[in-house]
């Protein structure tokens, strides 16, 4: 993109008045033809609005921020802003891929019960069966996109921080270029403020925004990422550029006495008139460090786990519920989803629909039934997870069989627990047939706590926690 | 690299330039049109107000409290400290700010459905954000004490004009 020359000059001028009167005779004919007061209207419309910006264009940039001199930090630039935005060129695209991987795990496909954005269309046409191997990757991947959305915080904030005078630029828009660009730009950091503020509110379940976590987190990273596409592309150069303007070794070993401003640069990032140095540009880079090292400490402990899972001091589990054998994180406990104790008391039944006629279990007939056991991680949407969990009880695999439909390509898992989200899913024939994927009834070598699902839940490799199903009492076997 | 073909002299750039932000806003329209789907105020307002929040609220207050602090400590009585002070009161300020902007909902209390869901109480993040806070700032006033020292001791011709340049 060539330098667009400062907007005016180039353009003949032209006195507004001039221009009006001329669009106004334009106008004028236009009505005649049309012989209707509508379209003269309109006409006249169009002549007061284009003698509006004729004259925005010419008037001088209103006091405060729109004036050049207002902007004053001395370490402004377009090398410390291109150093902010090398991370995030490499974060961002690492938080949509993991993202977009998080809602392939839910196999959207398989239905609305496991899709809160059916209308996507086209938005999901990566979609792929979700694997259940290696049995970490959920975990991987929203441990991940959680933390590292957390930690990019002062990276995008310091970003923000170093374009802001672009915000007040004047006049508003140079040309139809300069108007779309910054129309992309709003999508920009709209989107990325929204995003990060839904992902961060949802993670501490602090449900503020306007509708369900899932299509707004899921629209809107479209929104976002279309317009970072967009914006890298037309700004890549520029950064590359900037970043070869100083080495990174020698900002590293400035300190404050030799700080300098940058050149002056054509965006106007670098202040006309800087105040002396109150930090080195190296003291900026450390602090922005500092902060995502410190959101670092205490948040990615409940990823984890282990003995590292009490260093997540701010982290929402960061601790166990309870001790023992079922002293493990938990999503939804019973009494928060409305389960009685009658739902789950000895008139608890399995039921079991496939193939043949409609069969029936109690837990007792279930625990003489072949229990196999598995070592699997709880990993939720969220972000955290728990280490492997020792789980017993059916193969999915053998119920899936003992409805008559061995070779299954889904089955709908329905809990008892009051209708809502996530009460009901549909697991894919891959997930079946996975020698670990368990009806488990015993968690640790104890009886499943009522929190964890008692009398029986579902537990896949791989699976979303959500998707894991507690408190199971049918599932739905389908060819 | 822009010849002045009719189209880049109305548009203000080439070609390639419009097509790309085209593209763009496409898939943004399209995106857009399902986020708005369902109470569309309320999510334009979400959408267009964390843009706001951001660039005409957070980083002008945080903008502002940088230079009044600047101000009001550099207008103080009494010869200034011999060394660059400033940052000793920025760093745990700004770390501080930023672990309460990511954690508020746990450390304010504010989220109603967390011990229902998690089966833990929400309790214990204010103090520990405190515990935090207070951390951050003995271990900067720990420093800044050291280096004050260090400044004593090397001598007191570092006179204090010499910094208010700096802070």
């Amino acid at each position: 993109m060539g330098r667009r020359g400062g907007g005016s000059p180039r353009s003949r001028p032209r006195p507004a008045a001039d221009a009006s009167r001329r669009l106004g005779r334009d106008a004028a004919r236009a009505a005649a033809r049309a012989r209707t007061a509508a379209g003269a209207r309109l006409s006249a419309v169009a002549a007061r609005l284009s003698a509006v910006a004729d004259r925005l264009r010419r008037a001088p940039a209103p006091p405060g921020p729109f004036r050049p001199g207002f902007w004053r930090s001395p370490i402004r630039g377009p090398w410390l802003t291109s150093v902010f935005g090398l991370v995030l060129l490499v974060g961002i695209p690492v938080l949509f891929v993991t993202g977009a991987l998080s809602y392939a795990a839910y196999n959207p496909d398989l239905g609305p019960l496991n899709d809160q954005t059916p209308d996507k269309g086209w938005l999901g046409f990566y979609l792929f069966d979700w694997p259940t191997r290696p049995a970490w990757l959920y975990r991987l991947v929203q441990g991940v996109h959680v933390t590292l959305g957390v930690v990019l915080v002062p990276v995008l904030l310091a970003k923000l921080w170093s374009v802001i005078p672009k915000l007040f630029e004047w006049p508003p828009a140079r040309s139809a270029a300069h108007a779309l660009e910054r129309l992309s730009l709003l999508m920009l950091v709209g989107g990325a403020v929204f995003e990060f503020a839904t992902g961060i509110l949802n993670i501490q379940l602090h449900y503020v925004f306007p509708g369900s976590f899932y299509t707004l987190h899921f629209y809107g990273a479209w929104v976002f990422i279309a317009a970072f596409a967009v914006h890298v592309a037309l700004r890549l150069g520029r950064m590359v550029r900037a970043l070869g303007s100083r080495s990174l070794l020698g900002e590293l070993r400035t300190g404050l006495a030799d700080t300098r401003p940058e050149p002056p640069d054509a965006d106007g990032l670098v202040a006309v008139a800087p105040a002396p140095p109150t930090i080195a540009r190296r003291g900026a880079l450390a602090l922005v460090g500092a902060g995502s090292l410190a959101l670092f400490v205490v948040t990615a402990g409940q990823s984890i786990g282990g003995r590292l899972r009490a260093t997540a001091l701010l982290a929402p589990h960061n601790r166990a519920p309870a001790d023992g054998p079922n002293g493990f994180q938990v999503n939804k406990t019973a009494a928060a989803v409305g389960i009685t104790a009658a739902m789950v008391g000895p008139d608890w039944r399995l039921e079991l629909h496939g193939a043949g006629p409609v069969r029936s279990f109690t837990r007792e007939d279930l625990l003489a039934m072949a229990q196999h056991a598995a070592r699997l991680p709880i990993a939720c949407v969220e972000g955290w997870s728990t280490g492997d969990q020792h789980w017993s009880g059916l193969r999915l695999a053998d119920l899936a069989a003992l409805a008559g439909l061995p070779d299954a390509a889904s089955v709908l898992v329905d809990s008892v627990q009051p209708p809502g989200p996530y009460a009901s899913v549909v697991l894919r024939g891959n997930q079946i047939r996975d020698p670990r994927s368990l009806l488990a009834l015993h968690v640790n070598g104890v009886d499943l706590a009522l929190d964890h699902g008692y009398p029986a839940r579902v537990i896949v490799p791989a699976n979303p926690g959500v998707n894991n199903t507690k408190w199971v009492h049918r599932l739905t076997f389908r060819a | 690299m822009n010849r002045r073909t009719p189209l880049t002299r109305w548009y203000g750039a080439g070609p390639l330039h419009l097509l790309a932000l085209l593209a763009s806003l496409a898939l943004t329209g399209f995106a857009v049109q399902r986020l708005l789907a369902e109470r569309p105020l309320a999510v334009a307002v979400w959408f267009v107000g964390a843009a706001v929040a951001h660039d005409l609220l957070l980083l002008p207050l945080y903008s502002l409290a940088d230079l009044s602090a600047r101000s009001v400590l550099r207008r103080r009585r009494g010869p200034a400290p011999a060394v660059p002070w400033i940052n000793h009161l920025r760093v745990p300020a700004l770390l501080s700010g930023l672990l309460l902007l990511v954690w508020f909902p746990l450390v304010l209390d504010l989220s109603v459905p967390y011990p229902g869901a998690t089966g833990l109480s929400e309790g214990v993040y204010l103090g520990r954000w405190l515990a935090v806070t207070g951390a951050l700032f003995g271990a900067s006033a720990l420093a800044l004490a050291l280096r004050l020292r260090r400044a004593g001791r090397s001598g007191p011709a570092r006179g204090s004009g010499e910094d208010g340049g700096e802070s």
